[in-house]
Protein backbone atom coordinates (compact mmCIF):
# COMPACT_ATOMS: atom_id res chain seq x y z
CA UNK A 1 0.00 0.00 0.00
CA UNK A 2 1.13 3.49 -0.86
CA UNK A 3 0.38 6.03 1.89
CA UNK A 4 -1.92 8.97 1.25
CA UNK A 5 0.85 11.55 1.22
CA UNK A 6 3.05 9.35 -0.98
CA UNK A 7 0.18 8.85 -3.43
CA UNK A 8 -0.23 12.60 -3.85
CA UNK A 9 3.49 13.03 -4.36
CA UNK A 10 3.52 10.38 -7.12
CA UNK A 11 0.52 12.01 -8.77
CA UNK A 12 2.15 15.47 -8.72
CA UNK A 13 5.39 14.03 -10.06
CA UNK A 14 3.58 12.29 -12.91
CA UNK A 15 1.99 15.57 -13.95
CA UNK A 16 5.36 17.30 -13.76
CA UNK A 17 6.99 14.60 -15.91
CA UNK A 18 4.16 14.92 -18.44
CA UNK A 19 4.64 18.69 -18.62
CA UNK A 20 8.40 18.32 -19.02
CA UNK A 21 7.99 15.78 -21.83
CA UNK A 22 5.52 18.10 -23.54
CA UNK A 23 7.87 21.06 -23.13
CA UNK A 24 10.82 19.10 -24.55
CA UNK A 25 8.84 17.73 -27.50
CA UNK A 26 7.45 21.18 -28.30
CA UNK A 27 10.91 22.78 -28.25
CA UNK A 28 12.30 20.00 -30.44
CA UNK A 29 9.47 20.39 -32.95
CA UNK A 30 9.98 24.17 -32.98
CA UNK A 31 6.73 24.69 -34.88
CA UNK A 32 3.74 26.93 -34.03
CA UNK A 33 1.56 23.90 -34.79
CA UNK A 34 3.06 21.98 -31.83
CA UNK A 35 3.66 24.58 -29.11
CA UNK A 36 5.49 23.59 -25.91
CA UNK A 37 3.76 23.63 -22.54
CA UNK A 38 5.20 27.01 -21.58
CA UNK A 39 3.67 28.70 -24.64
CA UNK A 40 0.26 27.13 -24.02
CA UNK A 41 0.31 28.09 -20.32
CA UNK A 42 1.32 31.65 -21.20
CA UNK A 43 -1.54 31.83 -23.72
CA UNK A 44 -3.89 30.46 -21.07
CA UNK A 45 -2.79 33.15 -18.62
CA UNK A 46 -3.25 35.91 -21.21
CA UNK A 47 -6.74 34.69 -22.09
CA UNK A 48 -7.69 34.56 -18.42
CA UNK A 49 -6.45 38.10 -17.81
CA UNK A 50 -8.20 39.45 -20.92
CA UNK A 51 -11.46 37.97 -19.67
CA UNK A 52 -12.14 36.08 -22.90
CA UNK A 53 -11.52 32.66 -21.43
CA UNK A 54 -13.66 33.10 -18.28
CA UNK A 55 -16.48 34.44 -20.46
CA UNK A 56 -16.50 31.52 -22.91
CA UNK A 57 -15.79 28.86 -20.30
CA UNK A 58 -18.63 30.26 -18.19
CA UNK A 59 -21.06 30.01 -21.07
CA UNK A 60 -19.98 26.47 -21.90
CA UNK A 61 -20.25 25.45 -18.25
CA UNK A 62 -23.79 26.83 -18.09
CA UNK A 63 -24.72 24.74 -21.15
CA UNK A 64 -23.05 21.68 -19.65
CA UNK A 65 -24.96 22.20 -16.40
CA UNK A 66 -28.33 22.70 -18.12
CA UNK A 67 -28.09 19.70 -20.42
CA UNK A 68 -26.53 17.54 -17.71
CA UNK A 69 -29.35 18.31 -15.29
CA UNK A 70 -31.97 17.70 -17.95
CA UNK A 71 -30.41 14.39 -19.03
CA UNK A 72 -29.94 13.15 -15.47
CA UNK A 73 -33.44 13.99 -14.25
CA UNK A 74 -35.26 12.72 -17.35
CA UNK A 75 -32.95 9.73 -17.74
CA UNK A 76 -33.33 8.73 -14.10
CA UNK A 77 -37.12 9.03 -14.25
CA UNK A 78 -37.20 6.99 -17.45
CA UNK A 79 -34.82 4.36 -16.07
CA UNK A 80 -36.89 4.05 -12.88
CA UNK A 81 -40.11 3.61 -14.85
CA UNK A 82 -38.55 1.12 -17.26
CA UNK A 83 -36.94 -0.92 -14.52
CA UNK A 84 -40.09 -0.92 -12.43
CA UNK A 85 -42.83 -1.61 -15.01
CA UNK A 86 -42.16 -4.22 -17.67
CA UNK A 87 -44.79 -2.72 -19.99
CA UNK A 88 -43.07 0.67 -19.96
CA UNK A 89 -39.80 -1.08 -20.68
CA UNK A 90 -41.24 -2.94 -23.66
CA UNK A 91 -42.78 0.25 -25.05
CA UNK A 92 -39.69 2.41 -24.73
CA UNK A 93 -36.86 -0.06 -25.21
CA UNK A 94 -36.70 0.20 -29.02
CA UNK A 95 -36.84 3.99 -28.99
CA UNK A 96 -34.06 4.01 -26.41
CA UNK A 97 -31.94 1.67 -28.51
CA UNK A 98 -32.44 3.93 -31.51
CA UNK A 99 -31.38 6.97 -29.54
CA UNK A 100 -28.45 5.08 -28.02
CA UNK A 101 -27.05 4.18 -31.43
CA UNK A 102 -27.83 7.46 -33.20
CA UNK A 103 -24.53 9.33 -33.68
CA UNK A 104 -24.33 12.51 -31.60
CA UNK A 105 -23.58 14.52 -34.70
CA UNK A 106 -26.77 13.39 -36.48
CA UNK A 107 -28.90 14.32 -33.49
CA UNK A 108 -27.29 17.77 -33.25
CA UNK A 109 -27.69 18.48 -36.97
CA UNK A 110 -31.32 17.33 -36.96
CA UNK A 111 -32.26 19.48 -33.98
CA UNK A 112 -30.55 22.52 -35.50
CA UNK A 113 -32.36 21.92 -38.80
CA UNK A 114 -35.73 21.49 -37.12
CA UNK A 115 -35.54 24.14 -34.41
CA UNK A 116 -32.96 26.56 -35.77
CA UNK A 117 -29.58 27.50 -34.31
CA UNK A 118 -31.08 28.23 -30.88
CA UNK A 119 -29.95 27.75 -27.32
CA UNK A 120 -32.85 25.38 -26.64
CA UNK A 121 -31.98 23.19 -29.62
CA UNK A 122 -28.34 23.08 -28.53
CA UNK A 123 -29.14 22.04 -24.97
CA UNK A 124 -31.81 19.56 -26.05
CA UNK A 125 -29.39 17.95 -28.51
CA UNK A 126 -26.79 17.41 -25.78
CA UNK A 127 -29.33 16.18 -23.24
CA UNK A 128 -30.82 13.70 -25.73
CA UNK A 129 -27.36 12.32 -26.37
CA UNK A 130 -26.81 11.57 -22.72
CA UNK A 131 -30.35 10.55 -21.74
CA UNK A 132 -30.34 6.96 -23.06
CA UNK A 133 -27.17 5.90 -21.23
CA UNK A 134 -28.50 7.36 -17.99
CA UNK A 135 -31.82 5.55 -18.46
CA UNK A 136 -30.10 2.25 -19.23
CA UNK A 137 -27.78 2.55 -16.22
CA UNK A 138 -30.62 3.40 -13.83
CA UNK A 139 -32.76 0.60 -15.27
CA UNK A 140 -29.95 -1.84 -14.47
CA UNK A 141 -29.92 -0.46 -10.94
CA UNK A 142 -33.67 -0.90 -10.54
CA UNK A 143 -33.44 -4.48 -11.78
CA UNK A 144 -30.79 -5.17 -9.17
CA UNK A 145 -32.88 -3.79 -6.29
CA UNK A 146 -33.15 -6.00 -3.22
CA UNK A 147 -36.66 -7.52 -3.42
CA UNK A 148 -36.53 -8.47 0.26
CA UNK A 149 -36.12 -4.87 1.35
CA UNK A 150 -38.94 -3.72 -0.94
CA UNK A 151 -41.13 -6.38 0.62
CA UNK A 152 -40.17 -5.19 4.09
CA UNK A 153 -41.22 -1.68 3.06
CA UNK A 154 -44.58 -2.99 1.89
CA UNK A 155 -45.14 -5.00 5.06
CA UNK A 156 -44.50 -1.91 7.21
CA UNK A 157 -46.47 0.35 4.85
CA UNK A 158 -43.70 2.75 3.96
CA UNK A 159 -45.70 4.38 1.18
CA UNK A 160 -44.39 5.46 -2.22
CA UNK A 161 -42.34 8.51 -1.26
CA UNK A 162 -40.58 6.89 1.71
CA UNK A 163 -39.88 3.72 -0.28
CA UNK A 164 -38.28 5.75 -3.04
CA UNK A 165 -36.25 7.87 -0.66
CA UNK A 166 -35.17 5.34 1.95
CA UNK A 167 -35.24 1.99 0.16
CA UNK A 168 -34.77 2.56 -3.57
CA UNK A 169 -32.49 5.61 -3.96
CA UNK A 170 -29.80 4.43 -1.53
CA UNK A 171 -29.52 1.25 -3.59
CA UNK A 172 -29.38 3.21 -6.85
CA UNK A 173 -26.66 5.49 -5.54
CA UNK A 174 -23.70 3.65 -7.18
CA UNK A 175 -25.56 3.58 -10.49
CA UNK A 176 -26.43 7.26 -10.25
CA UNK A 177 -22.82 8.14 -9.54
CA UNK A 178 -21.64 6.05 -12.47
CA UNK A 179 -24.14 7.80 -14.74
CA UNK A 180 -23.09 11.20 -13.36
CA UNK A 181 -19.39 10.64 -13.92
CA UNK A 182 -19.63 9.20 -17.41
CA UNK A 183 -22.29 11.81 -18.16
CA UNK A 184 -20.15 14.79 -17.31
CA UNK A 185 -17.24 13.43 -19.33
CA UNK A 186 -19.49 12.82 -22.33
CA UNK A 187 -21.57 15.97 -22.11
CA UNK A 188 -18.84 18.57 -22.13
CA UNK A 189 -17.36 16.99 -25.24
CA UNK A 190 -20.71 17.07 -27.03
CA UNK A 191 -21.37 20.64 -25.87
CA UNK A 192 -18.18 21.66 -27.67
CA UNK A 193 -19.43 20.10 -30.91
CA UNK A 194 -22.81 21.80 -30.52
CA UNK A 195 -21.09 25.15 -30.00
CA UNK A 196 -18.79 24.60 -32.93
CA UNK A 197 -21.72 23.86 -35.23
CA UNK A 198 -24.25 26.44 -34.22
CA UNK A 199 -23.41 28.89 -31.43
CA UNK A 200 -21.45 32.12 -31.50
CA UNK A 201 -19.88 31.79 -28.06
CA UNK A 202 -18.47 29.17 -25.72
CA UNK A 203 -15.31 27.09 -25.76
CA UNK A 204 -16.43 25.15 -28.84
CA UNK A 205 -16.93 28.38 -30.78
CA UNK A 206 -13.50 29.65 -29.71
CA UNK A 207 -11.89 26.42 -30.84
CA UNK A 208 -13.50 26.80 -34.23
CA UNK A 209 -12.18 30.35 -34.53
CA UNK A 210 -8.65 29.32 -33.62
CA UNK A 211 -8.91 26.29 -35.89
CA UNK A 212 -9.50 28.63 -38.82
CA UNK A 213 -6.43 30.60 -37.71
CA UNK A 214 -4.43 27.38 -37.20
CA UNK A 215 -3.64 28.72 -33.72
CA UNK A 216 -2.87 25.50 -31.83
CA UNK A 217 -1.67 27.28 -28.69
CA UNK A 218 -5.10 28.82 -28.16
CA UNK A 219 -6.91 25.56 -28.95
CA UNK A 220 -4.81 23.74 -26.36
CA UNK A 221 -5.18 26.56 -23.82
CA UNK A 222 -8.98 26.39 -23.97
CA UNK A 223 -9.01 22.60 -23.80
CA UNK A 224 -6.64 22.58 -20.87
CA UNK A 225 -8.74 25.11 -18.99
CA UNK A 226 -11.82 22.96 -19.41
CA UNK A 227 -10.11 19.72 -18.43
CA UNK A 228 -8.92 21.45 -15.26
CA UNK A 229 -12.40 22.68 -14.41
CA UNK A 230 -13.99 19.26 -14.93
CA UNK A 231 -11.32 17.75 -12.67
CA UNK A 232 -12.00 20.40 -10.01
CA UNK A 233 -15.72 19.55 -10.16
CA UNK A 234 -14.79 15.90 -9.59
CA UNK A 235 -12.65 16.77 -6.56
CA UNK A 236 -14.78 19.50 -5.07
CA UNK A 237 -18.27 18.13 -5.73
CA UNK A 238 -18.48 14.49 -6.75
CA UNK A 239 -15.93 12.98 -4.40
CA UNK A 240 -17.27 14.71 -1.24
CA UNK A 241 -20.82 13.87 -2.32
CA UNK A 242 -19.90 10.23 -2.79
CA UNK A 243 -18.14 10.10 0.58
CA UNK A 244 -21.30 11.53 2.15
CA UNK A 245 -23.59 9.07 0.38
CA UNK A 246 -21.51 6.05 1.40
CA UNK A 247 -20.68 7.20 4.94
CA UNK A 248 -22.73 4.34 6.37
CA UNK A 249 -20.29 1.86 4.86
CA UNK A 250 -17.28 3.19 6.78
CA UNK A 251 -16.43 1.15 9.85
CA UNK B 1 -61.12 -7.77 16.76
CA UNK B 2 -58.64 -9.04 14.20
CA UNK B 3 -59.06 -12.58 12.96
CA UNK B 4 -57.36 -14.57 10.24
CA UNK B 5 -58.83 -17.35 8.12
CA UNK B 6 -56.50 -19.46 6.00
CA UNK B 7 -57.91 -22.01 3.59
CA UNK B 8 -55.22 -22.80 1.04
CA UNK B 9 -55.69 -25.62 -1.42
CA UNK B 10 -52.41 -25.18 -3.25
CA UNK B 11 -49.59 -22.71 -3.75
CA UNK B 12 -47.19 -23.09 -6.65
CA UNK B 13 -43.91 -21.28 -7.17
CA UNK B 14 -42.22 -21.53 -10.59
CA UNK B 15 -44.52 -24.39 -11.54
CA UNK B 16 -43.72 -26.44 -8.44
CA UNK B 17 -46.19 -27.02 -5.61
CA UNK B 18 -44.73 -25.60 -2.39
CA UNK B 19 -47.85 -25.73 -0.23
CA UNK B 20 -50.52 -28.40 -0.17
CA UNK B 21 -53.85 -28.15 1.62
CA UNK B 22 -53.44 -25.98 4.74
CA UNK B 23 -56.43 -24.64 6.65
CA UNK B 24 -56.53 -22.95 10.01
CA UNK B 25 -57.89 -19.93 11.78
CA UNK B 26 -56.17 -17.43 14.02
CA UNK B 27 -58.41 -15.87 16.62
CA UNK B 28 -58.11 -12.57 18.38
CA UNK B 29 -55.47 -12.80 21.08
CA UNK B 30 -54.30 -16.23 20.03
CA UNK B 31 -50.68 -17.27 19.52
CA UNK B 32 -50.29 -20.04 16.97
CA UNK B 33 -46.97 -21.73 16.26
CA UNK B 34 -46.24 -23.15 12.82
CA UNK B 35 -43.79 -26.00 13.12
CA UNK B 36 -42.30 -27.98 10.28
CA UNK B 37 -39.03 -29.16 8.77
CA UNK B 38 -36.92 -26.51 7.07
CA UNK B 39 -37.85 -25.88 3.45
CA UNK B 40 -41.40 -27.14 3.91
CA UNK B 41 -42.98 -23.85 2.89
CA UNK B 42 -43.48 -22.09 6.24
CA UNK B 43 -42.02 -18.83 5.01
CA UNK B 44 -44.13 -18.99 1.84
CA UNK B 45 -47.18 -19.40 4.03
CA UNK B 46 -46.14 -16.39 6.11
CA UNK B 47 -45.69 -14.26 2.97
CA UNK B 48 -49.21 -15.17 1.89
CA UNK B 49 -50.59 -14.28 5.30
CA UNK B 50 -48.68 -10.97 5.23
CA UNK B 51 -50.31 -10.14 1.89
CA UNK B 52 -46.91 -9.89 0.20
CA UNK B 53 -47.94 -12.62 -2.22
CA UNK B 54 -51.54 -13.03 -3.32
CA UNK B 55 -51.22 -15.73 -5.98
CA UNK B 56 -52.72 -18.77 -4.36
CA UNK B 57 -55.45 -21.30 -4.96
CA UNK B 58 -57.67 -20.84 -1.94
CA UNK B 59 -58.22 -17.97 0.44
CA UNK B 60 -56.17 -16.06 2.99
CA UNK B 61 -58.39 -13.50 4.65
CA UNK B 62 -58.03 -11.05 7.52
CA UNK B 63 -61.14 -9.70 9.14
CA UNK B 64 -61.85 -6.02 8.52
CA UNK B 65 -59.54 -3.68 6.65
CA UNK B 66 -56.41 -5.79 6.86
CA UNK B 67 -54.56 -5.19 10.08
CA UNK B 68 -51.39 -3.25 10.65
CA UNK B 69 -48.76 -6.00 10.87
CA UNK B 70 -45.61 -6.36 12.90
CA UNK B 71 -43.41 -8.67 10.85
CA UNK B 72 -40.12 -10.37 11.64
CA UNK B 73 -38.68 -11.86 8.46
CA UNK B 74 -36.30 -14.78 8.33
CA UNK B 75 -33.46 -12.34 7.62
CA UNK B 76 -33.37 -9.05 9.56
CA UNK B 77 -34.14 -6.94 6.45
CA UNK B 78 -32.92 -3.67 7.92
CA UNK B 79 -31.97 -0.58 5.92
CA UNK B 80 -28.17 -0.62 6.35
CA UNK B 81 -27.90 3.04 5.24
CA UNK B 82 -30.14 4.23 8.08
CA UNK B 83 -29.46 4.28 11.81
CA UNK B 84 -30.99 1.85 14.27
CA UNK B 85 -33.40 4.52 15.42
CA UNK B 86 -34.32 5.54 11.86
CA UNK B 87 -35.06 1.92 11.00
CA UNK B 88 -37.69 1.92 13.73
CA UNK B 89 -39.08 5.37 12.87
CA UNK B 90 -39.40 4.62 9.17
CA UNK B 91 -41.38 1.46 9.90
CA UNK B 92 -43.85 3.63 11.81
CA UNK B 93 -42.72 2.83 15.34
CA UNK B 94 -44.19 4.68 18.28
CA UNK B 95 -41.36 6.83 19.70
CA UNK B 96 -41.64 5.96 23.38
CA UNK B 97 -42.24 2.29 22.65
CA UNK B 98 -39.20 2.21 20.37
CA UNK B 99 -37.00 3.67 23.08
CA UNK B 100 -38.32 1.21 25.63
CA UNK B 101 -37.77 -1.78 23.34
CA UNK B 102 -34.24 -0.71 22.36
CA UNK B 103 -33.43 -0.49 26.03
CA UNK B 104 -35.08 -3.79 26.89
CA UNK B 105 -33.31 -5.63 24.04
CA UNK B 106 -29.89 -4.18 24.89
CA UNK B 107 -29.69 -1.88 21.88
CA UNK B 108 -30.07 1.51 23.59
CA UNK B 109 -26.37 2.36 23.12
CA UNK B 110 -26.68 1.54 19.41
CA UNK B 111 -29.62 3.86 18.66
CA UNK B 112 -27.56 6.24 16.51
CA UNK B 113 -25.33 3.65 14.89
CA UNK B 114 -25.74 2.70 11.21
CA UNK B 115 -27.67 -0.54 10.92
CA UNK B 116 -24.87 -1.78 8.65
CA UNK B 117 -22.61 -1.91 11.68
CA UNK B 118 -24.73 -4.23 13.80
CA UNK B 119 -23.74 -7.83 14.37
CA UNK B 120 -26.22 -10.43 13.13
CA UNK B 121 -27.51 -11.01 16.66
CA UNK B 122 -28.12 -7.28 17.19
CA UNK B 123 -29.74 -6.97 13.77
CA UNK B 124 -32.15 -9.78 14.66
CA UNK B 125 -33.04 -8.13 17.96
CA UNK B 126 -33.63 -4.85 16.12
CA UNK B 127 -35.90 -6.66 13.66
CA UNK B 128 -37.91 -7.95 16.62
CA UNK B 129 -38.01 -4.48 18.17
CA UNK B 130 -39.30 -3.09 14.87
CA UNK B 131 -42.15 -5.59 14.72
CA UNK B 132 -43.14 -4.92 18.33
CA UNK B 133 -42.83 -1.12 18.19
CA UNK B 134 -45.27 -0.40 15.37
CA UNK B 135 -48.50 -0.75 17.33
CA UNK B 136 -49.37 -3.85 15.33
CA UNK B 137 -52.80 -5.46 15.29
CA UNK B 138 -51.23 -8.80 14.45
CA UNK B 139 -47.72 -10.27 14.61
CA UNK B 140 -46.08 -12.50 12.01
CA UNK B 141 -42.79 -13.84 13.28
CA UNK B 142 -40.53 -16.01 11.12
CA UNK B 143 -38.06 -17.70 13.47
CA UNK B 144 -37.55 -14.49 15.45
CA UNK B 145 -35.04 -16.05 17.85
CA UNK B 146 -32.81 -17.80 15.30
CA UNK B 147 -29.07 -17.05 15.42
CA UNK B 148 -29.30 -15.40 18.83
CA UNK B 149 -26.99 -16.64 21.56
CA UNK B 150 -28.66 -18.37 24.50
CA UNK B 151 -28.85 -15.33 26.75
CA UNK B 152 -30.29 -13.12 24.08
CA UNK B 153 -32.70 -15.84 23.01
CA UNK B 154 -34.08 -15.96 26.56
CA UNK B 155 -34.23 -12.18 26.65
CA UNK B 156 -36.03 -11.89 23.31
CA UNK B 157 -38.53 -14.60 24.31
CA UNK B 158 -39.24 -12.79 27.56
CA UNK B 159 -39.75 -9.49 25.71
CA UNK B 160 -42.22 -11.16 23.34
CA UNK B 161 -44.04 -12.91 26.20
CA UNK B 162 -44.39 -9.60 28.11
CA UNK B 163 -45.62 -7.89 25.00
CA UNK B 164 -48.30 -10.52 24.44
CA UNK B 165 -49.51 -10.17 28.01
CA UNK B 166 -49.83 -6.41 27.63
CA UNK B 167 -51.27 -6.53 24.12
CA UNK B 168 -52.77 -9.88 23.22
CA UNK B 169 -52.74 -9.58 19.42
CA UNK B 170 -53.14 -12.61 17.16
CA UNK B 171 -49.67 -13.95 16.47
CA UNK B 172 -48.31 -16.44 14.00
CA UNK B 173 -44.93 -17.78 15.08
CA UNK B 174 -42.92 -19.84 12.60
CA UNK B 175 -40.34 -22.05 14.22
CA UNK B 176 -38.73 -25.43 13.81
CA UNK B 177 -38.30 -25.78 17.54
CA UNK B 178 -41.18 -27.68 19.17
CA UNK B 179 -40.13 -26.69 22.68
CA UNK B 180 -40.25 -23.03 21.68
CA UNK B 181 -43.66 -23.58 20.10
CA UNK B 182 -45.07 -25.20 23.24
CA UNK B 183 -43.55 -22.55 25.48
CA UNK B 184 -45.06 -19.60 23.61
CA UNK B 185 -48.14 -20.72 21.70
CA UNK B 186 -51.72 -21.58 22.52
CA UNK B 187 -51.85 -23.90 19.55
CA UNK B 188 -49.26 -25.76 17.56
CA UNK B 189 -49.74 -26.51 13.87
CA UNK B 190 -47.41 -29.15 12.51
CA UNK B 191 -46.66 -29.13 8.80
CA UNK B 192 -45.36 -32.02 6.71
CA UNK B 193 -42.17 -31.81 4.62
CA UNK B 194 -42.77 -29.76 1.45
CA UNK B 195 -45.15 -29.32 -0.24
CA UNK B 196 -46.47 -28.73 3.27
CA UNK B 197 -49.78 -30.20 4.33
CA UNK B 198 -51.27 -29.51 7.72
CA UNK B 199 -50.52 -32.68 9.69
CA UNK B 200 -52.32 -31.67 12.85
CA UNK B 201 -53.54 -28.71 14.83
CA UNK B 202 -52.99 -29.23 18.55
CA UNK B 203 -54.04 -26.92 21.38
CA UNK B 204 -51.48 -26.52 24.16
CA UNK B 205 -53.30 -26.84 27.50
CA UNK B 206 -52.80 -23.75 29.70
CA UNK B 207 -50.96 -25.61 32.47
CA UNK B 208 -48.29 -27.04 30.20
CA UNK B 209 -46.37 -23.83 29.69
CA UNK B 210 -45.83 -23.26 33.40
CA UNK B 211 -44.74 -26.84 34.12
CA UNK B 212 -41.37 -27.77 32.57
CA UNK B 213 -41.87 -31.54 33.00
CA UNK B 214 -45.29 -31.42 31.36
CA UNK B 215 -43.90 -29.25 28.58
CA UNK B 216 -41.12 -31.73 27.87
CA UNK B 217 -43.63 -34.57 27.75
CA UNK B 218 -45.88 -32.62 25.39
CA UNK B 219 -42.96 -31.90 23.10
CA UNK B 220 -42.09 -35.60 23.04
CA UNK B 221 -45.66 -36.57 22.18
CA UNK B 222 -45.90 -33.94 19.45
CA UNK B 223 -42.61 -35.09 17.99
CA UNK B 224 -43.85 -38.71 17.84
CA UNK B 225 -47.07 -37.56 16.20
CA UNK B 226 -45.16 -35.60 13.57
CA UNK B 227 -43.25 -38.69 12.43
Amino acid sequence: MVGRGRAWLVRALSILVLLLLWEGAGRLAASPLAPPASTVLATLAREVVSGALPHHVGITLARVAASFLLAMVAGTALGLAMGWWRTVDLWLDSALLLLLNLPALVLIVLLYVWFGLTEAAAIAAVALNKLPTTAVTVREGVRALDRDLLEMGRAFRFGRAATLRHVVLPQLQPYLFAATRSGLALIWKIVLVVELLGRSDGVGFQIQVYFQLFDVAHILAYSLAFILIIQIIEWAVFQPLERWATRWKAS
Amino acid sequence: MTRLTVDIREKRLAGRAVLGPVSFGLDAGEVVALVGPSGCGKSTLLRLVAGLDREVTGTVRWSGEGPRLGVVFQQPRLLPWRTVRQNLDLAGADGAEATRLLERLGLAAKADVWASQLSLGMARRLALARALAVDAQALLLDEPFASLDEGNQRLARAVLAEYLVRRPVPTLLVTHDLAEAVALAHRVLVLSPGPARLLFDQAVPPGVRTDPALAAATVAVLRDLAR
